[in-house]
């Protein structure tokens, strides 16, 4: 199926849409409530195109490809109305980028550069909403929310944790938990997908805040050290202090689809914490002592043999973490079995 | 049977309630008793006579005389006067002429033809003047494609503001092939000025009740729903009553009339939000979620209420159907104008002498809709602007007051016929202040889902406040125009694409109004 988008064919796919066929083609086209994960919602109205042979503006996120459609994205018709879209989204709220966390990472930024809009043309907040700083992880500031609903769907249907929702009607419509709960006294788990899917500043990391911009980290990808699940995150990292800024889930990952749970996401101060063992521990006269890896495992194994030899196999069992992979389970009932020769063999089977 | 020299209607309605009807009949009542009239004249309740403002009315038949706004101490001279030496009060008629051509030139009316004669909790009076009669045709003569087929041949439009074929739209749900599939009835009425379904269901629920019978035999469906608002207490009150009446017929329910052929009919009580009126946000709120609209397609004809097939309707257009199937597309196709055939109620209100509801033909011109029907520019002010098709209307200046009432010629201005509300307003009338509260209105329903309708609303209304407090300049003016031609273009649904027509109407037209404001 070909698609002309500005005059120029694509090949497209024919279940998908032009805001996607344009997004996998790398052409802009600005959105702020599509996300592939929550799918469309036409909210925001930004992605407007004009279509031949179609009446008006059409938004592109749910604008199915036919064949042979010859859509423009550039023209000055729509960049003008995408122009006071955005702009409308703008002047909503305390769209401040100096001091917000999100700057650089921010969808609406990112509209705003690609239709040069410098400041908003209107004022329209006005100081109606407190920042929500009730919860332990997360901050909410619906000063910066543009209603794109992304939370909400990714809360209600995502995660179905189905905390969030939208309250009030027209200007007043905002974000609410538990019907309008603060975040804190809400049955919010705190997993942290509303955070992760959020265009703009209004649902931060909390301890994030203040910790380096987007740019100045270092994004490094590996799985959860958490439990036998797997899911892949990225931990983004401030080489100068070597620590852990924040964690987010990979939107493409089979295992978990950008989501994580709130130990995954949150549960990351370990890594620097002074208490963390980062070499085997050997007791000799009833104090630890460091010692390598090879010191340890010859000690376990030998320590294994003589008590298998003396009280026979039954007396030794293996207790698993759920903290490694499914593999490494594998591996440790094999050593078990069939090494050590018993069936006490058991598993944490939690966090 | 007992034959009566003369009968006296009281009609009842909202306003008529309010303005102490039941007081006012009890003493009608009691001055018969006192001249011995108990024999010979009957008093019967009737629905609204679709005049407004005019407190408590009633008819005297076979005279055909109306008396207007009347008070208690009133019907003591009534019944001497009138009933007693039939001598006809003339300072208690508004004004004989009108008020007869306005409410008894019956041969033009079709959804109101009974308003204000029968007794709307008498299912018996509706029997009596052929009603289900096109009910009984359609269940033992017709299969449901030629009820389709009839209805699309009629050339009925919606009658809730965008005119789109109702024999067209259940032809797309007919063939469907589904468990289950809902008729709804639009009774939301949200739209300001707009009360014609009130009417339509005060005075005469059971044509509701038989055109919904009809269209749910037509596409084949076997449950629906009057999702009615909340204020609209005598509509409901009526209508339960005339379900209870119809159940209890066999006119409704199982098996009806041995044909095999199941309905039930629910009412769904509203909140009151002008966002449910738009069918697909009608449906969520039905579903008992947020009132806001859907993505269309799917279109709720293929995927409605709870993902069934489902044809929303406006009352108005429902109650079209009873007459189309007893009489025949033919003579449908005789009335009104060749783009839209039929009648149209109009509500009128504003600066004429009768404000209310009358029902012209398609294609009558809002002159003589305002001359006629209204009865004329109240005080003999002059006319200046009729907002026409309400708050999401067009305003027309003095000129096209000959601009013929149907949907393709108001298109050909750039207006809309609506829910055909009429607004008139004389020379008195500040456009500010007018556009002020239209902008309030969507400000203030604006449902929140989409962002160029609830910021964008939010916008005219501060540009539009700061005008009207003097503190506005030129250059908001096309500010104003601006936003709101961006929001007509990007908006969800048509709430947030509306505020361009009144605004760009009022602005082209009577742009001297806002500019005296900025002295």
């Amino acid at each position: 199926m070909i698609v002309y988008l500005n005059g120029k064919a694509y090949k497209a796919k024919p279940d998908e849409t032009v805001l996607q066929l344009a997004l996998r083609n790398g052409i802009y086209i600005p959105h702020l409530c599509y996300h592939e994960k929550t799918g469309k919602a036409a909210k925001c109205r930004a992605c407007v195109v004009e279509v031949e042979g179609m009446p008006g503006l059409k938004t592109s996120c749910n604008l199915p490809v036919s064949d042979g459609m010859y859509v423009t994205i550039n023209s000055e018709k729509v960049l003008q109305a995408q122009r006071v879209v955005v702009d409308l989204a703008l002047s909503s709220g305390q769209h401040d980028c100096l001091s917000c966390e999100q700057n650089g990472d921010c969808e609406l930024q990112d509209a705003a550069y690609y239709l040069g809009i410098e400041r908003p043309s209107f004022q329209l907040y006005d100081d109606k909403y407190e920042m929500d700083d009730s919860s332990e992880f997360i901050r909410v500031d619906r000063s910066k929310c543009i209603n794109c609903g992304r939370c909400v769907e990714g809360c209600n249907y995502t995660v179905v944790n189905e905390v969030l929702n939208f309250g009030n009607r027209g200007f007043e419509t905002k974000i609410v938990f538990d019907g309008d709960l603060p975040m804190g006294t809400s049955a919010c788990v705190q997993c942290g997908e509303c955070v992760q899917l959020c265009p703009v500043g209004c649902l931060i990391d909390k301890r994030a805040i203040g910790s380096g911009r987007v740019w100045e980290l270092e994004k490094v990808e590996t799985v959860c050290p958490y439990c036998g699940v797997g899911c892949r995150f990225e931990v983004h990292i401030d080489r100068k202090r070597e620590k852990i800024v924040r964690v987010t889930g990979v939107e493409d990952s089979p295992t978990n689809n950008g989501m994580l749970c709130v130990k995954g996401r949150y549960g990351f101060d370990f890594v620097n914490s002074e208490e963390r063992l980062t070499s085997p521990l050997i007791k000799e006269n009833g104090k630890f002592k460091e010692a390598s890896w090879d010191e340890a495992i010859s000690l376990v194994a030998s320590k294994l043999s003589s008590l298998k030899k003396e009280f026979g196999s039954d007396s030794i069992a293996g207790l698993a973490s759920a903290k490694v992979t499914n593999e490494e389970n594998f591996v440790f009932q094999k050593l078990i079995r069939k090494e050590v020769g018993t069936n006490n063999i058991d598993h944490c089977a939690r966090l | 049977m007992k034959f009566y020299r003369s009968h006296v209607l009281v009609a009842i309605d909202d306003n008529s309630l309010k303005a102490g009807v039941k007081e006012i009949e009890t003493q009608l009542r009691i001055e018969l008793e006192k001249n011995n009239l108990t024999d010979e004249i009957k008093v019967l309740e009737t629905g609204g006579l679709s005049y407004f403002g005019t407190g408590v009315s009633i008819t005297i038949l076979p005279d055909q005389i109306t008396y207007l706004n009347l008070k208690k101490e009133d019907l003591s001279e009534i019944v001497r006067e009138h009933l007693l030496k039939g001598r006809v009060v003339s300072h208690l008629i508004l004004n004989t002429t009108l008020t007869n051509k306005y409410n008894f030139n019956y041969k033009n009316r079709v959804v109101l033809e009974n308003s204000g004669i029968i007794n709307p909790e008498n299912i018996e009076e509706y029997l009596g003047t052929g009603g289900y009669e096109a009910w009984e045709k359609v269940l033992t003569k017709m299969k449901p494609t030629e009820v389709v087929n009839e209805v699309k041949a009629s050339g009925l439009r919606g009658r809730g503001g965008a005119g789109f074929p109702a024999g067209i739209k259940w032809s797309f749900t007919a063939p469907l092939r589904a468990k289950q599939k809902y008729i709804v009835v639009n009774a939301d009425e949200g739209e300001p000025g707009t009360f014609k379904d009130r009417l339509i269901m005060e005075g005469d629920p059971h044509k509701l009740l038989e055109g919904i019978m009809i269209a749910a035999y037509a596409v084949g469906a076997s449950k629906s729903y009057i999702y009615i608002r909340g204020e609209y207490k005598l509509c409901i009150h009526r209508l339960e009553l005339a379900i209870k009446q119809a159940n209890e017929y066999g006119i409704l329910g199982k098996n009806i009339f041995g044909s095999g052929f199941d309905l039930e009919i629910e009412i769904k009580i509203g909140a009151g939000a002008y966002i449910c009126g738009e069918e697909t946000a009608l449906i969520e709120s039905m579903e008992g979620n947020r009132g806001t609209p859907r993505s269309k397609p799917p279109f709720p004809g293929v995927e409605g209420a709870w993902s069934k097939p489902t044809v929303v309707n406006n009352v108005e257009t429902i109650a079209n159907v009873p007459s189309i199937i007893k009489n025949g597309a033919d003579w449908y196709n005789t009335i009104g104008a060749k783009c839209c055939r039929g009648t149209k109620v109009y509500t009128m209100m504003g600066d004429v002498k009768l404000p209310g509801l009358c029902e012209a033909e398609m294609g009558t011109s809002l002159r003589t809709i305002i001359n006629e029907y209204g009865g004329g520019m109240r005080e003999e002010k002059s006319f200046k602007a009729a907002l026409v098709g309400g708050a999401a209307g067009v305003f027309l200046p003095n000129d096209m007051l000959d601009v013929k009432m149907d949907f393709s010629s108001l298109q050909e201005y750039g207006a809309v016929l609506g829910s055909g509300a009429i607004l008139v307003m004389n020379e008195d009338a500040d456009l500010v202040e007018m556009l002020w509260s239209i902008i309030r209105f969507f400000r203030h329903e604006s449902c929140g889902k989409c962002n160029p309708c609830s910021n964008g609303n939010t916008v005219l209304f501060k540009l539009i406040d700061g005008i009207r407090k003097g503190k506005g300049k030129e250059a908001d003016l096309d500010e104003m125009v601006r936003i709101s031609e961006v929001m007509n273009k990007t908006s969800f649904c048509a709430l947030g694409q509306s505020p361009y027509m009144p605004i760009k109407s009022a602005i082209d037209n009577f742009r001297i109004d806002f500019l005296a404001r900025m002295k």
